[in-house]
């Protein structure tokens, strides 16, 4: 092969150079014009004074990485039973025996309850009302009831997009699996299961990170994350500068998360062969 | 920057009597012209300033949503019934509203802090005095001064305490940004880590669900929550009110450099100084001592 690069590879090349340059530009002069704008605005200094105090800054950012450590704990609790509950969930919405019709009705039950209330509600619900009916001090702790509510609220969500998963795959697969011999399990397991999952891979990261959020929820009912640290600063400065460190310290969890999804999504694309044009 | 409302309304006043000073050259004349000025400046200190508020005419309060009792009756402040509505309103007198003049609006702990315009001329509900918070917002002068006592169900472990070393073992419970949070962590220093809650309501949950033994509260919310809203708790402790070199005082929340705090100041200082204040203590905050003191070495 010759390595002198074609006419339409060196038009190609040129086209996405000039791309370059203009988002380049474009990005310039909208960071440079809030730059400027923002601050001649009539309220900046009181708005930098309260969210932007570098002494708050400094003061509460130890704190509030301490306690995010909490969270991190809850997620990784959390995490793997959702994902366990779900896809049992999934699976039992998913049954065809009409004896099993029961099984059914109770994951649908499951489902359209527990998506449909607020996890602010449930948090409330559950965290202080199974503990008052009368459990010891160590069951009774709010981040065993807060992890349990995380994980009934979002296994709801995340059994639904299992399904969806499990809906995508071709009926002719399970037909061909079948016909091969296969049992109705081994066709779950081995044929349908694999591809679904490697379908829901991304809107799967993208729950994972509404849930790296939704962490901080369990602090309404005791447990001081970082949210509610964040809250205890803010009340001692009267500012609200720690809420801005708070927001850092979550983007540094859920960015990387969220650039993953978009990685796994592109990496999916190419390999179903979907094109992309931009 | 530009400046303050009460220096713009000052400046001129100055003015005017540095012109008459100026003006009045002989010996005789200077005792008026020094009467003069004073009047100038008390106008600026209490009656132009308390005119400056949001809506002409109208002085607007702020209180929590919901307002609690002992501070107000029944989350109905227009009444003046509650210890909070009825300092609102005799401040509101002093300032020059009456009744009719005062308008109540609601607001989180939030708004009342942040940046910006506000919708209340004074906000009051429970709000502590500290230095930290003087860096954003005003204060008036304390119209209350409140002990921190420990709510907490029979057969708790902080039943019978007496001194703060009684109190390690305790798994406490407080609501957040208040000065009861701050004296568990500051004063009593547990062995084990506070729970809190965004609200009193959460606190007396966990006491019912067995998620911690006791819950600090300022004393009149300690004697409400006790007596009223959880059966079978009580007041096992209160502190003195200078515990742990901290007063919890509580001071209406006025926008930064406003021109109203000057004005409210002087309102609460002639209501102390006449006895009005304490009348209305005595009247909606019980006066209790039955509570075992707790002593801070």
């Amino acid at each position: 092969m010759n390595d002198r690069p074609t006419r339409r590879e060196l038009y190609e090349r040129a086209r996405r150079r000039r791309s370059n340059v203009i988002a380049t530009i474009s990005t310039i002069v909208v960071v440079g014009a809030l730059i400027i704008l923002i601050p001649m605005s009539p309220g900046w200094d009181r708005v930098r004074q309260a969210f932007f105090d570098g002494d708050v800054f400094r003061e509460s950012f130890p704190g509030l990485l301490r306690a995010f450590w909490l969270d991190v704990q809850i997620l990784l609790w959390s995490t793997p039973l959702i994902l366990v509950v779900s896809l049992l969930l999934a699976l039992a919405r998913n049954t065809r025996s009409p004896a099993l019709f029961p099984l059914r009705a109770f994951a649908i039950v499951y489902i359209d309850v527990l998506r449909g209330i607020p996890v602010i509600l449930l948090v409330f619900l559950i965290g202080f009302g199974v503990p008052a009916l009368g459990l010891s001090r160590e069951w009774a702790n709010p981040l065993i009831w807060g992890t349990v509510t995380l994980v009934l609220s979002y296994s709801a969500y995340t059994a639904e997009i299992i399904r969806a998963g499990i809906d995508s795959v071709h009926e002719s697969q399970r037909a061909a699996a079948r016909s091969l011999g296969m049992s109705s399990r081994q066709t779950m397991s081995t044929v349908i299961l694999p591809q679904a999952f490697r379908r829901i891979v991304p809107p799967l990261m993208n729950t994972f990170v509404s849930l790296q959020k939704d962490v901080a929820l369990v602090s309404l009912i005791g447990p001081v994350e970082i949210l509610r640290q964040a809250g205890i600063d803010k009340a001692t400065y009267a500012n609200f500068t720690p809420y801005v460190a708070a927001s850092l310290i979550f983007l540094a969890l859920t960015v990387p998360c969220t650039r993953l999804a978009d990685y796994a999504l592109a990496r999916q694309r190419r390999r179903t062969g979907a094109t992309t044009i931009a | 920057m530009r400046p303050s409302p009460v220096m713009r309304r000052l400046v001129p006043a100055i003015a005017i009597s540095a012109l008459v000073l100026a003006a009045c050259g002989s010996d005789d004349d200077s005792s008026s012209a020094e009467a003069a000025a004073t009047d100038t400046t008390e106008a600026g200190a209490s009656g132009e300033a308390c005119s400056n508020t949001i809506d002409d005419g109208v002085l607007t309060v702020a209180t929590g949503e919901p307002a609690f009792y002992p501070w107000v009756i029944d989350d109905a402040p227009e009444t003046g019934e509650g210890f909070e509505a009825a300092v609102a309103y005799a401040v509101a007198a002093e300032m020059g509203y009456d009744a009719d003049s005062v308008v109540w609006v609601r607001t989180t702990f939030d708004e009342a802090i942040q940046p910006g315009a506000k919708n209340f001329d004074m906000n009051l509900q429970q709000y502590s005095i500290t230095e930290e918070r003087k860096e954003n917002i005003d204060f008036s002068l304390p119209y209350f001064t409140s002990n921190q006592a420990i709510v907490a169900l029979e057969g708790s472990p902080a039943e019978g305490a007496t001194t703060v070393a009684d109190l390690q073992d305790v798994k406490f419970g407080a609501q957040v940004g208040t000065t009861s949070l701050d004296f568990i962590t500051d004063v009593i220093q547990p062995s084990q880590e506070p729970f809190v809650y965004d609200d009193n309501v959460g606190a007396k949950a966990a006491l019912e669900a067995n998620q911690i033994d006791a819950a600090v509260f300022d004393l009149p919310t300690a004697l409400y929550v006790s007596g009223v809203e959880i059966e079978g708790s009580s007041v096992v402790g209160q502190f003195p009110a200078d515990a742990g070199g901290t007063t919890d005082q509580f001071g209406f929340v006025l926008e930064k450099d406003g021109a109203l705090t000057s004005c409210v100041d002087a309102a609460i200082t002639t209501l102390a100084d006449n006895g009005e204040l304490d009348a209305i203590t005595q009247e909606w905050l019980a006066d209790f001592t039955g509570a075992p003191v707790i002593t801070v070495e």
